[in-house]
């Protein structure tokens, strides 16, 4: 049984339900035989890969959807060897360099340049051109970016590249300077509730309205997300009525308490019990960003009005040290001794004016 | 399978294959970039940059080349000055054995600059026939273009310093990069170094609007000072959110227009480049969602301030805005803003620096715009107060 998500998830650029003037244009630029390179760049969930999945069956019709996994093997300049999967059919390419690590640019080098040294084999194929989609370019290197610049360019009659990103921000400026730009925002509230409403119908599952309203608000404009809520209320309640509760992800509900825990108690005993619960995230594999990010916001509702700008700035300083740094833990760690330290003083302050 | 036994359809394939080849170039041509389509192809066609061009020309007179680094903002001409002065050099024929261009997409680390490098360098020149002679200058050397050279190694290019003086008789290098402090300097010393300077409003305009007419597309008033505008100096941008914006909008008429159909008989069917749609291609930002933060950015009760801000970024993250292109614009907008007081901005571009900087590093953008907002927002306040 499938998730909600893959089932109904639309195949075509007419079954899109919302941006229709954003699928118009790219079946307009599908049909007229001119394909640009394109970088897609939009938060997740907003519907990117669907619309690029579309936008290839308009470019090549139902032949993309026979896809297989291969698995090739690479060398690089020190003689590591380097496994790698590719998603391919006979028209289009999809990879993902990041899952090399540093060594996408080996990938990115050899891979495209055998691409766009062979023409299309398929005398019948509707385009002369190979599609390449390169997954999470944002997480590409410079050097492998670098790598792209002139390849664009030159084999541009039997290739054309759809870079898919969550941000243009790490994206070279030259690159972003021989692509299209194509922003998919994330749907509105009331949009999330039609799609809900008609999968829903679907499924047979009677419409809620007010459930609805209250899914799209909680998912953050995240239609992917909303959907996984939608069936995961469906599938713990038997009668599902305005009413439900919405379990939050297991995840979410932890980093709640430990929202909680911090405002409750600053001393270095409540870090020692706030640490078991950061590792119980991290060896979740829950990003470090993503703990950070939203145990900052749920600090937000906590705090007084006067200390919510700090602790945005300390997430974001954390958050960057993240970043830069290799032992996540230790800046998690940083950023909960700081906001206690922060709300202490505020405490003090209060006590004594 | 059959068919493939059966003699008569190969051949009817064959035949086939080498008609389709011989339509190849034709629509080749017609999908090929704008950017690639109309690079200059002598040194008179390149843009603006009066200076290095008329040097250039010199040189090509005494046939006398020194080394030479080039460097300036991406889409200054840097990569087309020097394919059209060695086209102007060698000519179609010699230009295949006499110059080797290699760039970031090709590996490049030092093994390759002793090997392929060092090889093509010393290799000695062919004489070119005498009719060939009298067409073309062919100087008695060869050129090395080494494209992006500042994102090669240190190392590789500290091997390139006495490759560069050993064969000299017969090979001229020529560096291109964005940023001169990449290049050792070594290296640079052994070069002329010329600066490809960002391209003035009225000449980019002027190839603009010239390619613009070519391809038949009709701009609305105003696109092309848009276009201009939203690429800053860089004409690569410029066209290709031009012929990007084209596309879109349908401007572009599909059957093959050879180049010396005349402008005055384009289609009129009323679809235009509007300004519009060249913002929408460019990714800039409507000003009135600049403006609304900017609004939530003013002093107010510190509750409120928060509640306002935080819905206006969640809004944009969510609509998809770069943060890159946020912290660009809301920039602009502050700086050039006359009630905030100097002292104030001295202090705000401080904070815009620094977000800068964590984007760059790949920080999360909610995060990065909420704080920048904030704290610009905290600047106000204590400016007020005082």
């Amino acid at each position: 049984m499938a998730l909600l998500v893959d089932k109904h998830r639309p195949r075509s650029l007419d079954q899109l339900t919302y941006h229709t003037d954003l699928s118009e244009r790219l079946r307009s630029l599908a049909q007229s035989g001119d394909f640009p390179h394109l970088l897609v760049y939009g938060p997740s969930g907003a519907g990117k890969k669907t619309r690029i999945v579309a936008t290839l069956k308009e470019l090549y019709g139902p032949g993309v959807e026979k896809i297989k996994i291969d698995s090739r093997i690479f060398q690089t300049t020190s003689n590591r060897k380097l496994e790698f999967n590719i998603v391919a059919s006979v028209y289009h390419l999809e990879i993902t360099p990041s899952d090399v690590g540093n060594f996408d640019r080996v990938v990115v080098q050899d891979l495209l340049k055998e691409v766009a040294q062979t023409q299309q084999v398929d005398q019948s194929a509707r385009q002369k051109f190979k599609v390449v989609v390169i997954n999470e370019a944002d997480h590409l290197t410079r050097d492998a970016q670098a790598a792209l610049r002139r390849t664009m360019e030159k084999y541009s009659p039997n290739l054309r590249l759809i870079l898919l990103a969550n941000s243009t921000a790490n994206i070279i400026a030259p690159i972003r300077s021989r692509t299209l730009l194509v922003r998919v925002a994330a749907p509105t509230e009331s949009e999330i509730c039609d799609v809900l409403g008609k999968s829903g119908k679907k499924e047979g599952w009677p419409l809620m309205e007010r459930l609805n309203e209250r899914i799209a608000k909680e998912s953050g404009r995240n239609l992917r997300r909303a959907l996984l809520m939608f069936e995961a209320v469906h599938a713990q309640n038997e009668r599902v009525t305005d009413s439900t509760p919405i379990p939050p992800p297991d995840w979410e509900a932890l980093i709640t308490i430990v929202a909680n825990e911090i405002k409750a108690e600053h001393t270095p005993a409540c870090i020692l019990k706030v640490r078991a619960k950061l590792y119980d995230l991290l060896t979740h594999c829950i990003p470090p960003t993503t703990i950070l990010k939203t145990l900052a916001f749920k600090l937000i509702p906590l705090v007084d009005d006067s200390l919510k700008a700090d602790v945005i700035n300390w997430a974001a300083f954390f958050e960057q040290r993240i970043r830069n740094g290799t032992k996540h833990i230790f800046h998690l760690e940083a950023f909960v001794a700081k906001i206690m330290r922060i709300l202490e003083e505020h405490d003090m302050e209060a006590d004594f004016p | 399978m059959a068919s493939f036994f059966d003699i008569k359809a190969r051949k009817a394939a064959a035949t086939n294959g080498t008609s389709s080849k011989a339509l190849l170039p034709k629509e080749t041509t017609r999908l090929q970039p704008w950017v690639e389509k109309y690079r200059p192809k002598n040194l008179r066609d390149v843009t603006a940059q009066d200076h290095t061009i008329t040097v250039l020309q010199r040189t090509l007179q005494s046939s006398n080349l020194p080394h030479m680094l080039f460097y300036g903002p991406p889409g200054t001409g840097k990569t087309s000055t020097v394919l059209a002065l060695a086209k102007e050099l060698y000519g179609p024929e010699l230009i295949k054995s006499r110059v080797l261009e290699l760039n970031a997409s090709d590996e490049r680390g030092i093994s390759i600059v002793r090997e392929k490098v060092k090889d093509f360098a010393r290799m000695q020149l062919s004489q070119p026939s005498a009719a060939y002679r009298a067409q073309w200058p062919c100087p008695p050397y060869k050129i090395i273009i080494l494209d992006e050279a500042d994102s090669m190694t240190q190392d590789a290019q500290s091997a390139l310093r006495r490759t560069m003086e050993t064969y000299s008789k017969i090979t001229r290098f020529c560096l291109i990069c964005n940023y001169v402090t990449r290049i050792i300097d070594p290296l640079a010393s052994r070069c002329s170094k010329f600066r490809f300077k960002s391209l003035d409003q009225d000449n980019a305009k002027r190839r603009v609007e010239d390619i613009a007419r070519k391809e038949g597309v009709s701009l609305e008033e105003g696109a092309s000072d848009a276009l201009i505008r939203f690429s800053e100096g860089d004409l690569r941008k410029a066209i290709t959110f031009l012929q990007s914006t084209a596309r879109l909008v349908g401007a572009v008429s599909v059957e093959d227009r050879g180049e010396d159909i005349d402008a005055d008989q384009m289609d009129v069917d009323g679809k235009m480049v509007t300004v519009k749609s060249v913002e929408e291609i460019a990714g800039v930002i409507p000003d009135g969602t600049i403006e609304e933060l900017v609004k939530a950015m003013q002093p107010q009760s510190k509750g409120i301030v928060y509640e306002r801000v935080a819905k206006v970024v969640e809004d944009m993250v969510a609509d998809g805005w770069s943060a890159t292109q946020v912290v660009t614009q809301l920039y602009r907008r502050i700086i050039f803003d006359e009630v905030v007081l100097d002292i104030q901005k001295n202090e705000i571009t401080l904070l815009f620096s620094e977000a800068d900087k964590k984007l760059v590093d790949g920080s999360d953008e909610h995060l990065v715009i909420l704080d920048l907002a904030l704290r610009i927002s905290g600047e106000l306040c204590k400016g007020n107060g005082a």
